[in-house]
Protein backbone atom coordinates (compact mmCIF):
# COMPACT_ATOMS: atom_id res chain seq x y z
CA UNK A 1 0.00 0.00 0.00
CA UNK A 2 1.36 3.47 -1.22
CA UNK A 3 1.40 6.63 1.13
CA UNK A 4 -2.01 7.94 -0.64
CA UNK A 5 -3.87 4.68 0.13
CA UNK A 6 -2.66 5.22 3.75
CA UNK A 7 -3.85 8.79 3.72
CA UNK A 8 -6.99 7.95 2.12
CA UNK A 9 -7.84 4.68 4.71
CA UNK A 10 -6.63 7.03 7.44
CA UNK A 11 -9.04 9.94 6.78
CA UNK A 12 -12.30 8.89 9.11
CA UNK A 13 -9.11 8.69 11.99
CA UNK A 14 -8.15 12.22 11.18
CA UNK A 15 -11.68 13.20 11.51
CA UNK A 16 -12.11 12.00 14.77
CA UNK A 17 -8.34 13.48 15.92
CA UNK A 18 -9.27 16.65 14.61
CA UNK A 19 -12.57 16.54 16.78
CA UNK A 20 -10.70 15.78 19.52
CA UNK A 21 -7.93 18.80 19.34
CA UNK A 22 -10.79 21.21 18.97
CA UNK A 23 -12.37 19.58 22.20
CA UNK A 24 -9.33 19.72 23.88
CA UNK A 25 -8.71 23.49 23.33
CA UNK A 26 -12.40 24.42 24.32
CA UNK A 27 -13.38 21.98 26.97
CA UNK A 28 -11.02 23.91 29.46
CA UNK A 29 -12.76 27.60 28.35
CA UNK A 30 -16.88 26.02 28.92
CA UNK A 31 -16.12 23.67 31.40
CA UNK A 32 -15.77 24.01 35.12
CA UNK A 33 -11.94 23.29 36.73
CA UNK A 34 -14.04 20.01 38.59
CA UNK A 35 -15.38 18.79 35.33
CA UNK A 36 -11.84 18.52 33.39
CA UNK A 37 -10.65 16.68 36.16
CA UNK A 38 -13.24 14.34 35.95
CA UNK A 39 -12.89 14.91 32.57
CA UNK A 40 -8.99 13.46 32.55
CA UNK A 41 -10.16 9.96 34.51
CA UNK A 42 -12.32 9.41 31.65
CA UNK A 43 -9.65 9.92 29.11
CA UNK A 44 -7.24 7.80 30.66
CA UNK A 45 -9.74 4.91 30.92
CA UNK A 46 -10.81 5.71 27.30
CA UNK A 47 -6.87 5.22 26.43
CA UNK A 48 -7.37 1.78 28.21
CA UNK A 49 -10.63 0.57 26.13
CA UNK A 50 -8.49 1.68 23.04
CA UNK A 51 -5.71 -0.25 23.86
CA UNK A 52 -8.15 -3.44 24.07
CA UNK A 53 -10.18 -2.38 21.51
CA UNK A 54 -6.81 -2.77 19.24
CA UNK A 55 -5.91 -6.12 20.78
CA UNK A 56 -9.27 -7.62 20.88
CA UNK A 57 -10.99 -5.97 17.81
CA UNK A 58 -8.06 -5.76 15.56
CA UNK A 59 -5.77 -8.94 16.78
CA UNK A 60 -8.75 -11.10 17.95
CA UNK A 61 -7.18 -11.89 21.20
CA UNK A 62 -9.96 -11.71 24.16
CA UNK A 63 -7.76 -9.73 26.93
CA UNK A 64 -9.75 -9.88 29.58
CA UNK A 65 -7.47 -8.92 32.09
CA UNK A 66 -6.64 -5.18 29.82
CA UNK A 67 -6.87 -3.84 33.14
CA UNK A 68 -3.52 -5.76 34.55
CA UNK A 69 -1.27 -3.70 32.24
CA UNK A 70 -2.94 -0.34 32.89
CA UNK A 71 -2.52 -0.71 36.57
CA UNK A 72 1.07 -2.41 36.44
CA UNK A 73 1.58 1.13 34.35
CA UNK A 74 0.32 2.85 36.80
CA UNK A 75 1.75 1.23 39.29
CA UNK A 76 5.11 0.98 37.80
CA UNK A 77 5.15 5.46 37.06
CA UNK A 78 4.09 5.94 40.34
CA UNK A 79 6.90 4.09 41.98
CA UNK A 80 9.45 5.25 39.33
CA UNK A 81 8.40 9.15 40.09
CA UNK A 82 8.69 8.80 43.69
CA UNK A 83 12.13 6.90 43.43
CA UNK A 84 13.26 9.07 40.76
CA UNK A 85 11.84 12.52 41.51
CA UNK A 86 10.41 13.05 38.54
CA UNK A 87 7.81 12.02 36.18
CA UNK A 88 10.19 12.20 32.76
CA UNK A 89 11.87 8.70 32.68
CA UNK A 90 8.97 7.08 34.97
CA UNK A 91 6.53 7.50 31.72
CA UNK A 92 8.65 5.77 30.06
CA UNK A 93 9.77 3.24 32.90
CA UNK A 94 5.65 2.71 33.05
CA UNK A 95 5.10 1.72 29.31
CA UNK A 96 8.82 -0.44 30.01
CA UNK A 97 7.35 -2.71 32.26
CA UNK A 98 3.96 -3.12 31.44
CA UNK A 99 4.99 -3.61 27.41
CA UNK A 100 7.71 -6.29 29.17
CA UNK A 101 5.34 -8.09 31.62
CA UNK A 102 2.77 -8.74 28.26
CA UNK A 103 5.77 -9.59 26.49
CA UNK A 104 6.52 -12.28 29.09
CA UNK A 105 3.05 -13.51 29.32
CA UNK A 106 2.35 -13.42 25.67
CA UNK A 107 5.59 -15.82 24.78
CA UNK A 108 3.89 -18.71 26.98
CA UNK A 109 0.36 -17.89 26.38
CA UNK A 110 0.81 -17.74 22.38
CA UNK A 111 4.06 -20.01 21.96
CA UNK A 112 2.19 -22.57 24.03
CA UNK A 113 -0.86 -22.50 21.64
CA UNK A 114 -3.17 -22.05 24.22
CA UNK A 115 -6.60 -21.46 23.11
CA UNK A 116 -8.83 -18.28 22.80
CA UNK A 117 -10.90 -19.05 26.20
CA UNK A 118 -8.19 -20.24 28.15
CA UNK A 119 -6.30 -16.75 27.03
CA UNK A 120 -9.24 -14.48 28.50
CA UNK A 121 -9.07 -17.02 31.72
CA UNK A 122 -5.41 -16.93 31.99
CA UNK A 123 -5.14 -12.87 31.72
CA UNK A 124 -7.69 -12.27 34.02
CA UNK A 125 -6.73 -14.61 36.71
CA UNK A 126 -3.14 -12.79 36.21
CA UNK A 127 -4.99 -9.60 37.24
CA UNK A 128 -7.06 -11.34 40.35
CA UNK A 129 -3.48 -12.68 41.34
CA UNK A 130 -2.00 -8.38 41.15
CA UNK A 131 -5.10 -7.69 42.98
CA UNK A 132 -4.53 -10.12 45.69
CA UNK A 133 -1.04 -9.59 45.92
CA UNK A 134 -0.36 -5.66 46.30
CA UNK A 135 -3.29 -5.96 48.75
CA UNK A 136 -1.67 -7.79 51.35
CA UNK A 137 1.32 -5.24 50.91
CA UNK A 138 0.23 -2.37 53.76
CA UNK A 139 3.09 -1.99 55.93
CA UNK A 140 6.12 0.00 56.18
CA UNK A 141 7.97 -3.65 54.86
CA UNK A 142 6.68 -3.26 52.01
CA UNK A 143 8.51 -0.95 49.92
CA UNK A 144 10.24 0.00 46.32
CA UNK A 145 13.25 2.35 46.73
CA UNK A 146 11.50 5.13 48.45
CA UNK A 147 8.54 3.93 47.70
CA UNK A 148 5.87 2.28 50.07
CA UNK A 149 3.40 0.34 48.57
CA UNK A 150 1.02 1.29 51.24
CA UNK A 151 -1.76 -2.38 50.73
CA UNK A 152 -5.25 -1.68 49.32
CA UNK A 153 -4.51 2.30 50.20
CA UNK A 154 -2.31 2.69 47.37
CA UNK A 155 0.29 5.21 46.80
CA UNK A 156 0.08 8.92 46.56
CA UNK A 157 1.24 9.31 42.55
CA UNK A 158 3.45 12.68 42.12
CA UNK A 159 2.09 14.65 39.66
CA UNK A 160 3.56 14.88 35.84
CA UNK A 161 6.00 17.79 35.94
CA UNK A 162 7.54 19.51 32.66
CA UNK A 163 9.63 17.56 30.96
CA UNK A 164 13.22 17.17 32.56
CA UNK A 165 11.86 19.73 35.70
CA UNK A 166 10.96 17.99 37.90
CA UNK A 167 10.19 21.00 39.84
CA UNK A 168 7.54 22.35 38.09
CA UNK A 169 4.48 20.58 38.49
CA UNK A 170 1.59 20.38 35.75
CA UNK A 171 -1.56 21.66 36.72
CA UNK A 172 -5.28 19.59 36.51
CA UNK A 173 -5.70 21.80 33.54
CA UNK A 174 -2.55 21.32 32.09
CA UNK A 175 -2.99 17.12 32.88
CA UNK A 176 -6.29 17.57 30.90
CA UNK A 177 -4.08 18.50 28.08
CA UNK A 178 -1.49 16.16 28.10
CA UNK A 179 -4.22 13.18 28.70
CA UNK A 180 -6.02 14.57 25.62
CA UNK A 181 -3.15 14.72 23.61
CA UNK A 182 -2.06 11.70 24.56
CA UNK A 183 -5.23 9.80 23.82
CA UNK A 184 -5.21 11.75 20.58
CA UNK A 185 -2.01 10.65 19.31
CA UNK A 186 -2.55 6.79 20.79
CA UNK A 187 -5.80 7.19 18.68
CA UNK A 188 -4.02 8.45 15.79
CA UNK A 189 -1.31 5.90 15.80
CA UNK A 190 -3.31 2.71 16.60
CA UNK A 191 -5.13 4.26 13.09
CA UNK A 192 -1.76 3.61 11.37
CA UNK A 193 -0.89 0.76 12.81
CA UNK A 194 -4.03 -0.92 11.89
CA UNK A 195 -3.48 -0.29 7.76
CA UNK A 196 0.18 -1.60 8.16
CA UNK A 197 1.42 -4.68 6.32
CA UNK A 198 1.47 -5.87 9.92
CA UNK A 199 -1.95 -4.57 11.21
CA UNK A 200 -3.40 -6.50 8.02
CA UNK A 201 -1.94 -9.60 9.00
CA UNK A 202 -3.27 -9.22 12.47
CA UNK A 203 -6.66 -8.73 11.10
CA UNK A 204 -5.79 -11.66 8.94
CA UNK A 205 -5.35 -14.02 11.86
CA UNK A 206 -8.20 -12.93 13.57
CA UNK A 207 -10.62 -13.90 10.49
CA UNK A 208 -8.41 -17.44 10.00
CA UNK A 209 -5.18 -18.41 11.98
CA UNK A 210 -4.51 -21.57 9.76
CA UNK A 211 -5.10 -19.93 6.65
CA UNK A 212 -2.42 -16.40 8.02
CA UNK A 213 -0.01 -19.54 8.70
CA UNK A 214 -0.64 -21.38 5.12
CA UNK A 215 0.54 -18.08 3.71
CA UNK A 216 3.80 -17.90 5.48
CA UNK A 217 2.60 -15.73 8.71
CA UNK A 218 4.05 -16.76 12.06
CA UNK A 219 0.87 -16.15 13.87
CA UNK A 220 1.95 -16.19 17.44
CA UNK A 221 4.87 -13.60 16.69
CA UNK A 222 1.90 -11.17 14.82
CA UNK A 223 -0.29 -11.88 18.25
CA UNK A 224 3.05 -11.20 20.85
CA UNK A 225 3.22 -8.49 18.61
CA UNK A 226 -0.01 -7.05 19.16
CA UNK A 227 -0.32 -7.63 22.54
CA UNK A 228 2.58 -6.28 23.46
CA UNK A 229 1.98 -3.00 21.73
CA UNK A 230 -1.47 -2.54 23.24
CA UNK A 231 -0.19 -3.20 26.75
CA UNK A 232 2.30 -0.21 26.35
CA UNK A 233 -0.91 2.01 25.42
CA UNK A 234 -2.56 0.68 28.17
CA UNK A 235 -0.14 1.77 30.61
CA UNK A 236 -0.01 5.29 28.89
CA UNK A 237 -3.71 5.00 30.58
CA UNK A 238 -2.43 4.13 33.63
CA UNK A 239 -0.68 6.63 33.92
CA UNK A 240 -2.87 8.95 32.91
CA UNK A 241 -5.28 8.05 35.21
CA UNK A 242 -3.05 7.88 38.50
CA UNK A 243 -2.46 11.67 37.48
CA UNK A 244 -6.45 12.08 37.10
CA UNK A 245 -7.17 10.69 40.48
CA UNK A 246 -4.08 11.77 42.23
CA UNK A 247 -3.31 7.99 43.66
CA UNK A 248 -3.22 4.36 42.44
CA UNK A 249 -5.08 1.48 44.50
CA UNK A 250 -5.15 -2.12 44.29
CA UNK A 251 -8.71 -1.78 43.24
CA UNK A 252 -7.53 -1.09 39.55
CA UNK A 253 -7.17 -4.70 39.14
CA UNK A 254 -10.43 -5.99 40.58
CA UNK A 255 -13.03 -7.57 38.68
CA UNK A 256 -15.35 -4.86 38.28
CA UNK A 257 -12.75 -3.03 36.13
CA UNK A 258 -11.39 -5.90 34.59
CA UNK A 259 -15.09 -6.25 32.80
CA UNK A 260 -15.84 -2.87 32.44
CA UNK A 261 -12.89 -2.83 29.91
CA UNK A 262 -14.63 -5.36 27.76
CA UNK A 263 -18.20 -4.21 28.36
CA UNK A 264 -16.71 -0.74 26.86
CA UNK A 265 -15.27 -2.64 23.39
CA UNK A 266 -18.66 -4.18 23.31
CA UNK A 267 -20.79 -1.65 23.74
CA UNK A 268 -18.60 0.85 21.65
CA UNK A 269 -18.07 -2.09 18.58
CA UNK A 270 -15.19 -4.65 18.16
CA UNK A 271 -13.46 -3.60 15.29
CA UNK A 272 -13.32 0.07 15.14
CA UNK A 273 -11.00 1.95 17.49
CA UNK A 274 -13.48 5.06 18.21
CA UNK A 275 -16.64 3.46 19.06
CA UNK A 276 -14.65 2.09 22.52
CA UNK A 277 -13.51 5.06 22.85
CA UNK A 278 -16.96 7.00 23.07
CA UNK A 279 -18.04 4.44 24.43
CA UNK A 280 -16.09 5.17 27.70
CA UNK A 281 -17.25 8.60 27.86
CA UNK A 282 -20.91 7.47 27.64
CA UNK A 283 -21.08 5.32 30.11
CA UNK A 284 -18.64 6.78 32.48
CA UNK A 285 -20.46 10.27 32.63
CA UNK A 286 -23.89 8.07 33.04
CA UNK A 287 -22.11 6.68 36.07
CA UNK A 288 -21.59 9.50 37.48
CA UNK A 289 -25.22 10.95 36.84
CA UNK A 290 -26.19 7.75 38.37
CA UNK A 291 -24.00 8.21 41.00
CA UNK A 292 -25.86 11.38 41.95
CA UNK A 293 -29.39 9.68 42.46
CA UNK A 294 -30.11 6.88 44.72
CA UNK A 295 -33.42 5.77 42.86
CA UNK A 296 -31.95 2.93 40.79
CA UNK A 297 -28.68 1.22 41.57
CA UNK A 298 -25.68 1.85 39.61
CA UNK A 299 -24.20 -1.79 38.65
CA UNK A 300 -28.04 -2.76 37.44
CA UNK A 301 -28.23 0.01 34.73
CA UNK A 302 -24.73 -1.04 33.63
CA UNK A 303 -25.93 -4.48 33.47
CA UNK A 304 -29.19 -3.60 31.97
CA UNK A 305 -27.29 -1.38 29.20
CA UNK A 306 -24.89 -4.43 28.40
CA UNK A 307 -27.67 -6.89 28.26
CA UNK A 308 -29.41 -4.34 25.88
CA UNK A 309 -26.56 -4.39 23.40
CA UNK A 310 -25.42 -7.63 23.07
CA UNK A 311 -28.80 -8.84 22.36
CA UNK A 312 -30.29 -5.96 20.54
CA UNK A 313 -26.66 -4.28 18.96
CA UNK A 314 -24.22 -7.02 19.25
CA UNK A 315 -21.72 -5.11 16.74
CA UNK A 316 -21.75 -2.19 18.94
CA UNK A 317 -22.29 1.71 18.52
CA UNK A 318 -20.30 2.81 15.92
CA UNK A 319 -20.38 -0.71 13.02
CA UNK A 320 -24.22 -0.39 13.77
CA UNK A 321 -24.65 3.78 13.10
CA UNK A 322 -21.68 3.05 10.18
CA UNK A 323 -23.79 0.34 8.50
CA UNK A 324 -26.71 2.68 8.90
CA UNK A 325 -25.12 5.76 7.30
CA UNK A 326 -24.18 3.15 4.55
CA UNK A 327 -27.46 1.91 3.53
CA UNK A 328 -28.65 5.47 3.59
CA UNK A 329 -26.28 6.54 0.95
CA UNK A 330 -25.86 3.53 -1.27
CA UNK A 331 -29.60 3.75 -2.78
CA UNK A 332 -28.88 7.67 -3.35
CA UNK A 333 -25.51 6.69 -5.19
CA UNK A 334 -27.05 4.13 -7.24
CA UNK A 335 -30.11 6.46 -8.33
CA UNK A 336 -27.39 8.65 -9.15
CA UNK A 337 -25.99 6.13 -10.96
CA UNK A 338 -29.16 5.50 -12.92
CA UNK A 339 -29.31 9.48 -13.79
CA UNK A 340 -26.00 9.41 -15.20
CA UNK A 341 -26.59 6.53 -17.36
CA UNK A 342 -29.90 7.61 -18.81
CA UNK A 343 -28.23 10.89 -19.29
CA UNK A 344 -25.75 9.05 -21.35
CA UNK A 345 -28.25 6.95 -23.07
CA UNK A 346 -30.31 9.81 -23.85
CA UNK A 347 -27.43 12.15 -25.06
CA UNK A 348 -26.76 9.32 -27.43
CA UNK A 349 -29.92 8.86 -28.87
CA UNK A 350 -30.65 12.80 -29.08
CA UNK B 1 15.41 -20.96 -7.06
CA UNK B 2 14.31 -22.88 -9.76
CA UNK B 3 16.63 -22.50 -12.04
CA UNK B 4 19.03 -25.03 -10.02
CA UNK B 5 16.07 -27.77 -10.37
CA UNK B 6 15.50 -29.98 -13.19
CA UNK B 7 12.44 -31.87 -14.45
CA UNK B 8 13.70 -35.52 -12.67
CA UNK B 9 14.80 -33.71 -9.35
CA UNK B 10 13.04 -35.50 -6.24
CA UNK B 11 11.38 -31.99 -4.72
CA UNK B 12 9.13 -33.80 -2.59
CA UNK B 13 10.18 -37.06 -0.66
CA UNK B 14 8.59 -39.27 2.53
CA UNK B 15 10.36 -41.90 4.35
CA UNK B 16 8.44 -44.67 5.76
CA UNK B 17 5.82 -41.80 7.27
CA UNK B 18 3.44 -43.01 9.48
CA UNK B 19 0.76 -40.88 11.45
CA UNK B 20 -1.27 -43.41 14.37
CA UNK B 21 -3.98 -41.80 15.98
CA UNK B 22 -3.93 -43.99 19.46
CA UNK B 23 -4.18 -47.68 17.99
CA UNK B 24 -5.93 -45.65 14.27
CA UNK B 25 -2.49 -46.41 11.64
CA UNK B 26 -4.51 -43.64 9.38
CA UNK B 27 -0.87 -43.02 7.35
CA UNK B 28 1.14 -46.52 7.95
CA UNK B 29 5.15 -46.18 6.45
CA UNK B 30 4.39 -44.68 3.46
CA UNK B 31 7.13 -43.77 0.91
CA UNK B 32 6.12 -41.44 -1.61
CA UNK B 33 8.33 -39.05 -4.09
CA UNK B 34 7.66 -36.20 -6.36
CA UNK B 35 9.32 -35.57 -9.33
CA UNK B 36 9.57 -31.40 -10.14
CA UNK B 37 6.91 -29.79 -12.27
CA UNK B 38 5.03 -33.19 -11.74
CA UNK B 39 1.27 -33.26 -11.08
CA UNK B 40 -0.19 -36.04 -8.75
CA UNK B 41 -3.17 -37.15 -7.61
CA UNK B 42 -4.19 -38.98 -4.88
CA UNK B 43 -6.97 -40.94 -4.31
CA UNK B 44 -8.61 -43.74 -1.94
CA UNK B 45 -11.77 -44.38 -0.46
CA UNK B 46 -12.48 -42.74 3.17
CA UNK B 47 -9.84 -43.24 5.70
CA UNK B 48 -7.62 -44.31 3.24
CA UNK B 49 -5.08 -41.74 4.92
CA UNK B 50 -4.66 -39.15 2.08
CA UNK B 51 -5.99 -36.36 4.11
CA UNK B 52 -3.78 -37.24 6.93
CA UNK B 53 -0.57 -37.59 4.65
CA UNK B 54 -1.71 -34.45 3.55
CA UNK B 55 -1.44 -32.63 6.17
CA UNK B 56 1.68 -34.08 7.42
CA UNK B 57 2.98 -32.92 3.99
CA UNK B 58 1.79 -28.97 5.48
CA UNK B 59 3.11 -28.92 8.86
CA UNK B 60 -0.96 -28.95 10.39
CA UNK B 61 -0.26 -32.82 11.59
CA UNK B 62 3.14 -33.43 13.25
CA UNK B 63 4.20 -37.46 11.59
CA UNK B 64 4.59 -40.36 14.96
CA UNK B 65 7.39 -41.48 12.65
CA UNK B 66 9.64 -41.13 9.56
CA UNK B 67 10.83 -38.34 7.83
CA UNK B 68 9.33 -35.77 5.16
CA UNK B 69 11.55 -33.93 2.82
CA UNK B 70 10.90 -31.21 0.47
CA UNK B 71 13.62 -30.58 -1.83
CA UNK B 72 15.89 -32.15 0.26
CA UNK B 73 15.16 -30.53 3.32
CA UNK B 74 13.57 -32.29 6.33
CA UNK B 75 10.90 -30.56 6.77
CA UNK B 76 9.16 -33.50 9.52
CA UNK B 77 7.36 -31.78 12.16
CA UNK B 78 7.89 -28.14 10.56
CA UNK B 79 5.18 -25.59 11.22
CA UNK B 80 2.52 -24.66 8.44
CA UNK B 81 4.69 -21.69 8.39
CA UNK B 82 7.81 -22.47 8.11
CA UNK B 83 6.66 -24.98 5.40
CA UNK B 84 5.16 -21.90 2.92
CA UNK B 85 8.41 -20.56 3.33
CA UNK B 86 9.78 -22.90 1.13
CA UNK B 87 7.71 -21.53 -1.01
CA UNK B 88 4.89 -24.31 -0.68
CA UNK B 89 1.19 -23.27 -1.33
CA UNK B 90 -1.32 -24.77 0.25
CA UNK B 91 -4.76 -25.00 -0.08
CA UNK B 92 -6.95 -27.09 2.79
CA UNK B 93 -10.18 -29.36 2.40
CA UNK B 94 -12.67 -26.89 3.94
CA UNK B 95 -12.00 -23.67 2.45
CA UNK B 96 -9.46 -21.73 4.44
CA UNK B 97 -10.22 -18.13 3.17
CA UNK B 98 -10.33 -14.50 5.54
CA UNK B 99 -14.25 -14.54 5.60
CA UNK B 100 -14.53 -11.19 7.00
CA UNK B 101 -12.26 -9.36 4.39
CA UNK B 102 -12.42 -8.63 0.68
CA UNK B 103 -11.69 -10.44 -2.12
CA UNK B 104 -8.53 -8.21 -3.05
CA UNK B 105 -7.18 -8.21 0.55
CA UNK B 106 -7.44 -11.92 0.58
CA UNK B 107 -5.27 -12.26 -2.31
CA UNK B 108 -3.14 -9.45 -1.22
CA UNK B 109 -2.36 -10.68 2.10
CA UNK B 110 -0.55 -13.70 0.26
CA UNK B 111 1.34 -11.98 -2.16
CA UNK B 112 2.83 -9.55 -0.10
CA UNK B 113 3.79 -12.28 2.03
CA UNK B 114 6.92 -12.82 0.09
CA UNK B 115 7.25 -9.60 -2.27
CA UNK B 116 7.49 -5.37 -1.63
CA UNK B 117 4.74 -3.61 -2.05
CA UNK B 118 4.45 -2.68 -5.45
CA UNK B 119 5.50 -6.21 -6.85
CA UNK B 120 2.44 -7.46 -4.18
CA UNK B 121 -0.36 -5.09 -5.89
CA UNK B 122 0.95 -6.07 -9.34
CA UNK B 123 0.78 -9.97 -8.48
CA UNK B 124 -2.95 -9.13 -6.85
CA UNK B 125 -4.48 -7.33 -9.77
CA UNK B 126 -2.76 -10.07 -12.01
CA UNK B 127 -4.40 -12.72 -9.67
CA UNK B 128 -7.81 -11.31 -9.83
CA UNK B 129 -7.53 -11.07 -13.53
CA UNK B 130 -6.39 -14.88 -13.82
CA UNK B 131 -8.88 -16.21 -11.59
CA UNK B 132 -11.48 -14.07 -13.27
CA UNK B 133 -12.59 -12.80 -9.71
CA UNK B 134 -12.47 -8.93 -11.01
CA UNK B 135 -16.67 -8.93 -10.49
CA UNK B 136 -16.44 -9.77 -7.40
CA UNK B 137 -13.55 -8.11 -5.69
CA UNK B 138 -14.67 -5.63 -4.11
CA UNK B 139 -17.23 -8.35 -2.27
CA UNK B 140 -16.72 -9.83 1.52
CA UNK B 141 -15.09 -13.33 1.01
CA UNK B 142 -18.20 -14.20 3.72
CA UNK B 143 -20.34 -13.59 1.69
CA UNK B 144 -19.65 -15.34 -2.01
CA UNK B 145 -20.68 -18.74 -2.62
CA UNK B 146 -18.94 -21.81 -2.03
CA UNK B 147 -17.50 -22.46 -5.68
CA UNK B 148 -16.22 -18.73 -5.49
CA UNK B 149 -14.20 -18.77 -2.14
CA UNK B 150 -12.73 -21.88 -3.32
CA UNK B 151 -11.20 -19.92 -6.20
CA UNK B 152 -10.20 -17.10 -3.57
CA UNK B 153 -8.41 -19.61 -1.40
CA UNK B 154 -6.88 -21.26 -5.22
CA UNK B 155 -6.10 -17.16 -5.83
CA UNK B 156 -4.07 -16.99 -2.55
CA UNK B 157 -1.72 -19.95 -3.10
CA UNK B 158 -1.10 -18.76 -6.94
CA UNK B 159 -0.57 -15.31 -5.66
CA UNK B 160 2.62 -16.27 -3.80
CA UNK B 161 4.19 -17.70 -7.10
CA UNK B 162 4.78 -21.14 -5.47
CA UNK B 163 7.26 -23.96 -6.82
CA UNK B 164 4.95 -26.20 -5.38
CA UNK B 165 1.51 -26.47 -4.76
CA UNK B 166 -0.55 -29.05 -2.51
CA UNK B 167 -4.38 -29.06 -2.47
CA UNK B 168 -7.00 -30.97 -0.77
CA UNK B 169 -9.97 -31.66 -3.18
CA UNK B 170 -9.87 -28.47 -4.87
CA UNK B 171 -13.15 -28.97 -6.81
CA UNK B 172 -15.42 -30.16 -3.56
CA UNK B 173 -18.95 -28.90 -3.85
CA UNK B 174 -18.06 -27.28 -7.03
CA UNK B 175 -20.56 -27.24 -10.32
CA UNK B 176 -19.61 -28.93 -13.11
CA UNK B 177 -18.55 -25.82 -14.88
CA UNK B 178 -16.65 -24.70 -12.06
CA UNK B 179 -14.74 -27.74 -11.93
CA UNK B 180 -13.63 -27.70 -15.44
CA UNK B 181 -12.50 -24.62 -14.90
CA UNK B 182 -10.40 -25.13 -12.44
CA UNK B 183 -8.97 -28.14 -14.08
CA UNK B 184 -7.76 -25.79 -16.55
CA UNK B 185 -6.53 -23.64 -13.69
CA UNK B 186 -4.82 -26.60 -12.29
CA UNK B 187 -2.86 -27.10 -15.74
CA UNK B 188 -2.08 -23.66 -15.80
CA UNK B 189 -0.01 -23.51 -12.63
CA UNK B 190 1.20 -27.16 -13.34
CA UNK B 191 3.75 -25.24 -16.56
CA UNK B 192 5.37 -23.70 -13.49
CA UNK B 193 4.94 -25.71 -10.60
CA UNK B 194 4.89 -29.18 -9.03
CA UNK B 195 1.22 -30.38 -7.59
CA UNK B 196 -0.08 -32.66 -5.25
CA UNK B 197 -3.42 -32.74 -5.05
CA UNK B 198 -5.99 -35.10 -2.93
CA UNK B 199 -9.46 -35.54 -4.61
CA UNK B 200 -12.75 -37.71 -4.46
CA UNK B 201 -14.19 -36.66 -7.92
CA UNK B 202 -12.64 -39.46 -10.98
CA UNK B 203 -14.15 -37.35 -13.80
CA UNK B 204 -12.27 -34.17 -12.51
CA UNK B 205 -8.93 -36.52 -12.32
CA UNK B 206 -9.60 -37.63 -15.52
CA UNK B 207 -9.90 -33.91 -16.59
CA UNK B 208 -6.09 -32.97 -15.29
CA UNK B 209 -4.87 -36.46 -16.67
CA UNK B 210 -1.67 -36.98 -14.03
CA UNK B 211 -0.23 -39.84 -12.24
CA UNK B 212 -2.54 -41.59 -9.51
CA UNK B 213 -1.47 -42.54 -6.31
CA UNK B 214 -4.09 -44.96 -4.91
CA UNK B 215 -4.43 -44.92 -1.08
CA UNK B 216 -5.45 -47.83 0.61
CA UNK B 217 -5.82 -48.60 4.37
CA UNK B 218 -3.25 -46.15 5.26
CA UNK B 219 -0.74 -46.95 2.82
CA UNK B 220 0.20 -46.88 -1.17
CA UNK B 221 -1.40 -49.96 -3.00
CA UNK B 222 -0.34 -48.67 -6.39
CA UNK B 223 0.96 -45.77 -8.41
CA UNK B 224 -0.09 -45.61 -12.14
CA UNK B 225 -2.29 -43.76 -14.57
CA UNK B 226 -5.80 -43.14 -14.28
CA UNK B 227 -7.00 -45.72 -17.39
CA UNK B 228 -4.31 -48.08 -15.74
CA UNK B 229 -5.66 -48.12 -12.25
CA UNK B 230 -9.80 -48.14 -13.36
CA UNK B 231 -8.65 -51.49 -15.40
CA UNK B 232 -7.08 -52.72 -12.28
CA UNK B 233 -8.69 -55.65 -10.44
CA UNK B 234 -7.10 -54.41 -6.87
CA UNK B 235 -7.82 -51.24 -7.76
CA UNK B 236 -11.09 -51.28 -8.51
CA UNK B 237 -12.24 -53.85 -5.66
CA UNK B 238 -11.01 -51.20 -2.90
CA UNK B 239 -12.33 -48.31 -4.43
CA UNK B 240 -13.93 -48.35 -7.89
CA UNK B 241 -15.81 -51.12 -7.23
CA UNK B 242 -18.07 -48.82 -4.67
CA UNK B 243 -19.05 -46.97 -7.92
CA UNK B 244 -18.77 -49.34 -11.05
Amino acid sequence: MNGRDTLRKMRPVFVFALIGVIFMFTAPYVLQLFTIINLTTAIALAVLALSLALVWGFGGILCFGQVAFFGLGAYAYTIAAINFGGSTWAILVAIMVASAFAALLGYFVFFGRVSDVYLGVITLTVTLIFFSLIRRTSGPEYTIGKALMGGFNGITSPPLNLPWDAGSFLFPEHVFYVAMAALILCYVFCGWLVTTHFGRVCVGIRENELRAELLGYDSRLYKLGIFTISAGIAAIGGVLFCNGVGRITPDVFNLYNAALTIIWVIVGGRGTLIGPIVATFGLFYLTSALGGQSLFNNNLVLGIILIFFVLLVPKGLAPTVTDWFTRRRKPRRAAGRRRRAARRTGATEA
Amino acid sequence: MSSKRHRRDVIVETRSLSMHFGGVRAVDQVDFTLFDKELRCLIGPNGAGKSTFFKCLTGQLHPTAGNVLIQRQDTTGAEPHEIAGLGVGIKTQVPNVFDGLSVDENIWLSARRWHKPKRARALTAETIERLRLGDIRRETVGRLAHGQRQWVELGMVVAADPWLVLLDEPAAGMTHEETARTAELIREINTEAALIVVEHDMQFIRMISSQVTLFHEGRILMEDTMEAISNDKRAREVYLGHRA
